[in-house]
């Protein structure tokens, strides 16, 4: 199996693939990114904190036009997570049309394939998928 | 210090491409018509404050002094987003109340030609022959497309996508109905950039481009700039009647930025900071929504015209789908809202829009807005907001005489 590595550093491939976001130690907001002090209370101290890999669709959009070398149509979404935390992504694995979606359908998250190095090491990405209900 | 600031002078140029003219042209142009409409002269002014998104690192205030006046006042280059020629009439209007000054100008422009899609996201890396995790979010490619979308279309299509979530009656059809009646009202507006009509079925079946946004309901990209003179209320009772009588006073000028919010890092909040904003403006200005005789809000797609007649409290609560319903924003209806064509027709050179908007509600409250007069108005609100993030509001008020 080739080698993976994850497209962003918040997600997580060891074990069952999920995101983890730093976690303010004073007021529990959510980062993604790496943090130089807290944009909600200003305090300075992070922790790990896992999140859920289930969650609800808050919005989404159905790009048609997009930047060259991304494939259209594809759907932008921002998911609240189950127990906190919400993410941007895009929901797969179901047809690009607006009567496919609908706002708090529950989805989870899935894995792919982004793109592959000159090594043959993969960067996996994320999305989510609608859950049979 | 200024008790009041009031606008003695305003111009802008015709919204459109300018292959044949450069920056320092079309804001020489602007700031001349300004000051000959405001019967004063660049030696009047003892501040420049100047607007400009794309080429903000030029100078560009000190570039078209030299084509206008070099007076030695101080200049003032301003960049904030979408609120970047808001900010340059706020710098203007703040050194005349702090006293500095009895008279200034503003000035915001852009040349934007055929620039295609803006905000342009992600890693922004070239590509590399080894993946390397790299930036704040350890990213190995550009995750545009990939990680959803930060391109505006995609945003801004959430953001009225949120709304309808929440609130009943609004849906596509809602969002369609915005970009009809803007395009309608540019259809009066001869220096809009398009001025033609599009019915509900044409703006709903034009190619889309993010849905829920067709193309019709995404503003364009053009060139243009706008300008305004402001004067204190001590020096404009040294001028002549007609100045005093078509100086129009600025009753609230306004700045916010992005409070913390919890869903701020992943997805722009256009709600919070205009939320802010037009509360501070209402309160400064002594005024509510209901006083308000026109507005010309930032309608840079229509689903955002829609979340704002909500945001700005235009509507009742949660009602801003009954509201375009009803034809209220309409130029005919009980708030009419962008009866220039707003950003969706008028266009949005990003760095002038703050200042086209102060010119557009000062040439309504004077009566000389030609076809696309709102009778009688004597109250309007300008209201623009930038991703990244900065809301401008200034609320306009005709002279009591």
């Amino acid at each position: 199996m080739a080698k993976q590595i994850p497209m962003v550093d918040y997600l997580v491939l060891d074990g069952d693939p999920h995101l983890t976001a730093n976690e303010c130690k004073e007021c529990g907001a959510l980062y993604y990114d790496r943090r130089n002090g807290c944009a909600h209370c200003g305090g300075a101290d992070f922790g790990r904190r896992d999140l859920a890999t289930t969650g609800v669709v808050r919005s989404f959009a159905i790009i048609h036009q997009a930047s060259p070398g991304v494939t259209v149509p594809y759907v932008s979404s921002v998911v609240d997570l189950d127990g906190g935390g919400s993410v941007k992504a895009n929901v797969l694995n179901v047809a690009p049309e607006p009567d496919n979606f609908s706002l708090g359908m529950k989805v989870k998250l899935t894995t792919f394939v982004a793109g592959t190095d000159d090594d043959g090491t993969e960067a996996i990405a994320f999305g989510f998928e609608p859950v049979a209900s | 210090m200024a008790e009041s600031v009031w606008v003695l002078g305003a111009s802008m140029t015709k919204i459109q491409r300018y292959p044949d003219k450069d920056l320092v042209d079309l804001g020489a142009e602007a700031a001349r018509a300004a000051l000959v409409d405001g019967g004063v002269t660049i030696q009047d002014m003892g501040v420049l404050g100047c607007g400009n998104m794309f080429q903000g690192m030029a100078g560009i205030g000190q570039q078209i002094q030299q084509q206008i006046g070099q007076t030695g006042i101080p200049v003032y280059n301003v960049i904030n987003a979408c609120a970047t020629g808001a900010t340059a009439v706020r710098t203007v209007y703040l050194t005349i109340m702090a006293g500095e000054a009895d008279m200034g100008l503003a000035i915001g422009l852009e040349q934007m030609g055929k620039m295609g899609l803006l905000g342009v996201g992600g890693g922004g890396k070239s590509d590399k022959n080894v993946y390397e995790p790299s930036g704040r979010y350890g990213s190995v490619i550009p995750v545009e497309g990939i990680l959803g979308t930060t391109l505006m279309p995609g945003v801004f299509g959430q953001a009225g996508q949120e709304y309808a979530y929440e609130h009943d009656g609004v849906g596509f059809e809602q969002f369609a109905k915005v970009a009809e009646k803007n395009h309608a009202h540019s259809s009066l507006n001869p220096l809009a950039q398009y001025q033609k009509k599009f019915s509900l079925e044409e703006v709903m079946n034009a190619r889309m481009i993010a849905y829920p946004n067709t193309l019709p309901m995404c503003c364009p990209t053009g060139d243009g700039a706008a300008a305004v003179v402001l004067v204190s209320d001590t020096k404009l009772k040294t001028l002549s009647i007609e100045q005093q009588q078509r100086a129009v006073k600025i009753g609230a000028s306004v700045l916010t930025s992005d409070p913390w919010a919890e869903r701020g890092q992943i997805q722009p909040d256009i709600n919070t900071l205009t939320r802010n904003a037009a509360k501070q403006a209402y309160e400064k200005a002594g005024i509510g929504p209901s006083d308000l005789d026109l507005v010309e809000l930032h309608d840079c797609f229509a689903t955002a015209e829609l979340v704002h007649y909500d945001n700005l409290g235009l509507c009742e609560p949660g009602g801003a789908g009954a509201f375009i319903d009803s034809g209220a924003p309409w130029r005919d209806g009980s708030t009419p809202v962008n009866v220039s064509g707003g950003l969706l027709s008028k266009g949005h050179p990003i760095g002038m829009t703050g200042v086209a908007g102060v010119f557009e509600i000062t040439t309504q409250l004077r009566g000389e807005a030609g076809d696309r007069q709102i009778e009688g108005a004597k109250v309007g609100m300008t209201h623009v907001i930038g991703l990244g993030s900065s809301c401008g509001i200034h609320i306009l008020e005709k002279a009591a005489a």
